[in-house]
């Protein structure tokens, strides 16, 4: 299947800092595909590189398999929508809508009628004559919105659009553009550097740090099996300890757990580095041993923090390690607190083996 | 009663130095004696004379032409230039631009309009271009240094303004001129217009340049208001001074007001 969109190998500098280095990256037709990041990392960057709004220094950008790299952001059938909205503030929401459409030459009854449907589409038919100024956030995203849905782009662009959004609304509009998007047929590419967001969203995550585009994956394959220990830490909390590949095969040491575990996965020869990492929610904690052949350490809780439905506790090794648990609350659960001693046990098949 | 501290004090003296020149001529002009300096009482009588006076009706309306049109030319081409400095990036020659609009900002009228005599004059002997000079060399000279005000406020409003306003027009598939005339020049226009209004003033006030640059039929007002000063003071001419205070006043302060609401419009966030 032809992507929409195929950045092949795109570089961006802006002096001597390289926003964007290398970046290979296919929007598949109809997905939602998450860009996700630290700050300064570039995800606005390659944004505006697909919108045309910068030019790349190397690469190639294809939209439907046409060549677009020197394209004017006129030109190109994508649409972006801006973190600030970016409204028209001299012109009511139906004419910020109908602009776009005009540019395309659409006129007359065709021209009200799409406007219409694209305020309809996202519930703004009411505020259609209202100047920028006197919507509230949430309007003037949908507003937005509807201008960028109204041209019927191959792809739609999306830079931080719940930003500016209060908690409860960004969970609402979440499900919200979602349920348009798979209506209308747009791939979208969502810029966030919010990890949940990205996992509700995206059918697809590309995780991204100082430029460079580290893994792409369904937002499952990402959390379970992340490429490297960067992805991993960015992704989801997650424990990750230094480790040396064991004298005996298929064996690791990990030092900071003082513990020597049999991983069911291929291994570098014996002595070479690597990382280990292990999910918080895959730690059992209880305060009496565990049972055999399940991996096992003690030591004693630092610090317990309540979150509702879960309950994270910071567990200090005797090796000064600190290890992070999440225990489900619930009926029956055990609580711990602050200078218990307790054992922590998880299968070893929960560990992941990460590059050094 | 609050008594007045020391700030309100100074603030009054300040504006009385400014002002009160000012509301002398404007006073005076509604004196019915012959002699300037003695108030016999209340009257129109010098605001009648102007009218009947064709030297001055004719002043009037040639400096009325040269303002407008020095004041459009100077808009548009002030606004080319902001948009330029503002939206352009570094381009060659950026300095060297910004240091001939500023010059005049900068450089004594005198030599200004010295230098611009000099050179309609050469353009006169050698290509007889603009023969014996008349309004136009007025207007050309207005505009060229109007044009570095309006420059400077509309870059600033430029700068003050998001980018991506204009980036979202050419997203949605505005071409460049779409998205200035449709999208820049509306946003911007408080601020084109406080810089025409400072112009038309700028020019209407003008003595020193458009004396250098004028022809012989082409007199300003405040060419005449000079010459006749010099002949003795005639309370037409403060009548006709008076027209000019507050002419000026209105508009400097319709200015005002527009380039503070150009600079308040911000766009939504
Ligand atoms: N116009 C520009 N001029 C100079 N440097 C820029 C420009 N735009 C971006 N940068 C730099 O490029 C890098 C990437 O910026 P970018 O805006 O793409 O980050 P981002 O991932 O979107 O960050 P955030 O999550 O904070 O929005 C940053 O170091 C930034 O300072
Ligand atoms: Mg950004």
């Amino acid at each position: 299947m032809q992507p929409v969109i195929a950045v092949e190998s795109v570089s961006k500098s802006f002096g001597a800092v390289t926003a964007v280095n290398g970046v290979t990256l296919d929007v598949r037709p109809n997905e939602c595909l998450a860009l996700l990041g630290p700050s300064g990392c570039g995800k606005t960057t390659l944004l505006r590189l697909i919108a045309g709004l910068e030019a790349a220094d190397r690469g190639r950008i294809l939209i439907d398999g046409a060549d677009m790299t020197h394209a004017a952001p006129y030109a190109r059938p994508v649409n972006m929508m801006f973190q600030s909205y970016a409204l028209f503030p001299h012109m009511s929401v139906a004419d910020n809508v109908a602009f776009g459409l005009k540019q395309d030459g659409v006129k007359g009854d065709a021209l009200k009628a799409r406007v219409q449907d694209a305020l309809a589409a996202v519930e703004m038919e009411a505020l259609a004559q209202r100047m920028p100024a006197q919507l509230s956030g949430g309007q003037k995203q949908r507003a937005a919105l509807a201008r960028c849905l109204a041209k019927r782009p191959r792809a739609l662009l999306l830079d931080e659009p719940m930003a500016a959004l209060d908690k409860h609304l960004r969970e609402r509009t979440q499900f919200e553009l979602m349920a348009l998007r798979k209506r209308l047929g747009i791939a979208f590419v969502v810029v966030t550097h919010d990890q949940s967001e990205a996992m509700a969203m995206a059918d697809r995550v590309a995780v991204m740090d100082a430029g460079h585009v580290l893994q792409v994956a369904a937002p499952r394959e990402m959390y379970e099996r992340p490429a490297s220990r960067r992805v991993a830490q960015f992704f989801g909390d997650i424990n990750v300890w230094s480790a040396v590949v064991g004298l005996a095969p298929g064996t690791v040491d990990i030092p900071d757990l003082r513990l020597a575990v049999r991983i069911p996965a291929a291994l570098p020869s014996a002595g070479s580095p690597l990382s280990v990492a292990l999910r918080p929610e895959r730690i059992a904690i209880a305060r009496d041993p565990a049972p055999m052949g399940d991996c096992s350490v003690s030591g004693t809780i630092e610090d317990a923090v309540y979150l509702g439905m879960t309950c994270t506790y910071f567990v200090t090794l005797s090796s000064g390690a600190v290890v992070r648990v999440t225990a489900q609350n619930g009926e029956g659960a055990q609580t711990f607190s602050r200078g218990d001693a307790v054992h922590l046990s998880w299968r070893p098949a929960a560990l992941t083996v990460l590059a050094a | 009663m609050r008594r007045p501290s020391g700030t309100t004090i100074a603030l009054i003296a300040g504006l009385a130095f400014l002002y009160v020149p000012l509301a002398v001529v404007i006073g005076y002009s509604f004196n019915a004696s012959k002699l300037v300096t003695v108030w016999t009482g209340f009257s129109f009588t010098w605001y009648g004379a102007l009218l009947a006076d064709e030297q001055i009706l004719n002043a009037a309306r040639n400096s009325l032409i040269v303002a407008f049109t020095s004041a459009t030319l100077a808009a548009v081409l002030g606004t080319m230039a902001g948009y330029a400095f503002a939206r352009f990036g570094r381009f060659r020659g950026r300095n060297l631009l910004a240091g001939s609009i500023a010059a005049p900002l900068v450089m004594p009228d005198v030599m200004t309009g010295l230098s611009l005599l000099l050179l309609f004059v050469a353009l006169e002997q050698t290509f007889a271009w603009l023969p014996g000079r008349g309004l136009i060399t007025i207007i050309i000279a207005h505009a060229g240094f109007a044009m570095a005000y309006v420059t400077v406020i509309v870059r600033a409003r430029l700068i003050g303004m998001e980018r991506d306003i204009e980036e979202a027009a050419a997203d949605l598939g505005a071409k460049p001129m779409t998205v200035f005339f449709g999208i820049t020049l509306p946003m911007i226009r408080p601020a084109v217009m406080a810089g025409w209004l400072l112009s038309f003033v700028l020019s209407l006030d003008d003595l020193v340049i458009a004396s250098f640059v004028s022809g012989p039929q082409s007199t300003t007002l405040p060419m005449v208001v000079f010459s006749s000063i010099r002949l003795g003071v005639s309370p037409k001419i403060n009548a006709l001074a008076a027209i000019l205070i507050i002419v000026t006043l209105v508009l400097l302060a319709l200015a005002a007001w527009m380039s503070r609401g150009a600079l308040r419009m911000r766009p939504a966030k």
